[in-house]
């Protein structure tokens, strides 16, 4: 049997949504108030879905204390009470929550490479979040989304 | 096709135990969920039934009959209830989030008029969930 298990993490840091090769007019006109100079901060929300069958002797798809120990490892401990800007892997691209996503996934699908199917979700206020997956394995549930929302 | 949710909550105990290890093994891999005295969850349960709007109601499939399916299926016999010492699918298999989520969609698996059970989702804590997609 295949099942999902899904946990949330919190996640505070700081980041400015800004490019280089812009103006700062064009910058504030892309960004708006995400890119006032000193930057600001978020409480984010990660959501990780991961997929896998479910063991008969314990009854879970992965233990939670490994899949804690795991994202606390490579999300927690490299970006909480962080500014994201000052951070290798946003040295070239934008911190902005899309790409704050594609990179927690990054480092969580080849942290878990026996994940039958990883999903990401990052929310960055109440009102806002991003979901990524970068394999075909991912829940239904994203599936579908992606077929809706490419009608 | 359109999905639709609706959510119900139960409150139960159950601990995590496999008879076929020593009690160190359980303790190593369980935790403190390995109790024998128990603990419990205010669980969420979040059903989603996947349909075609039905042109005269504009319903995917009537609420009230989803609501009594989900009461009468699991709700009456999970609520405050120790779920492995009085849930019968739980005397074999260990009740973690994940069985949890499997042992409901069987409970409700074409009991839904009119609809097809998308996924069913087991919140046992806000920041800890399950889904279970019918897949085998």
């Amino acid at each position: 049997m295949k099942a999902y298990l899904g946990r949330r993490y919190r996640l505070s840091a700081s980041h400015r949504l800004f490019s280089a090769s812009f103006s700062d007019a064009q910058n504030q006109s892309v960004y708006g108030k995400c890119a006032n100079p000193h930057g600001h901060g978020h409480n984010y929300i990660v959501e990780v879905i991961i997929g896998g069958a479910i063991d008969p002797e314990t009854g879970m798809v992965m233990n939670l204390v490994d899949l804690d120990a795991c994202v606390d490892r490579e999300v927690l401990q490299p970006f909480d009470h962080m500014n994201l800007n000052t951070l290798e892997a946003f040295r070239d691209i934008v911190p902005s929550t899309e790409n704050l996503c594609i990179e927690i996934e990054r480092r969580l699908s080849r942290a878990l490479p026996q994940a039958q199917g990883l999903t990401v979700r990052v929310e960055e206020t109440s009102n806002n979040f991003f979901e990524f997956s970068s394999d075909r394995a991912s829940a239904p549930a994203s599936q579908t989304r992606q077929a809706e929302g490419q009608r | 096709m359109i999905l639709l949710t609706r959510k119900a909550e139960f409150s139960a105990s159950h601990y995590y135990w496999n008879d076929a290890w020593t009690p160190e093994e359980n303790q190593r891999v369980f935790g403190r969920c390995a109790n024998r005295n128990g603990h419990g969850h205010n669980y969420t349960l979040e059903v989603t039934v996947a349909g075609e709007v039905d042109p005269a109601t504009g319903f995917v499939v009537d609420l009230k009959q989803l609501k009594d399916v989900m009461e009468r299926e699991v709700i009456a016999i999970y609520d405050h209830r120790h779920l492995n010492l009085e849930v019968p699918e739980f005397k074999t298999a260990v009740p973690t989030t994940e069985n949890i989520a499997v042992a409901i969609w069987q409970r409700l698996d074409s009991k839904i008029p009119g609809a097809r059970l998308h996924r069913v989702r087991v919140y046992e804590l806000p920041d800890l969930f399950a889904d279970f997609y019918g897949e085998a």
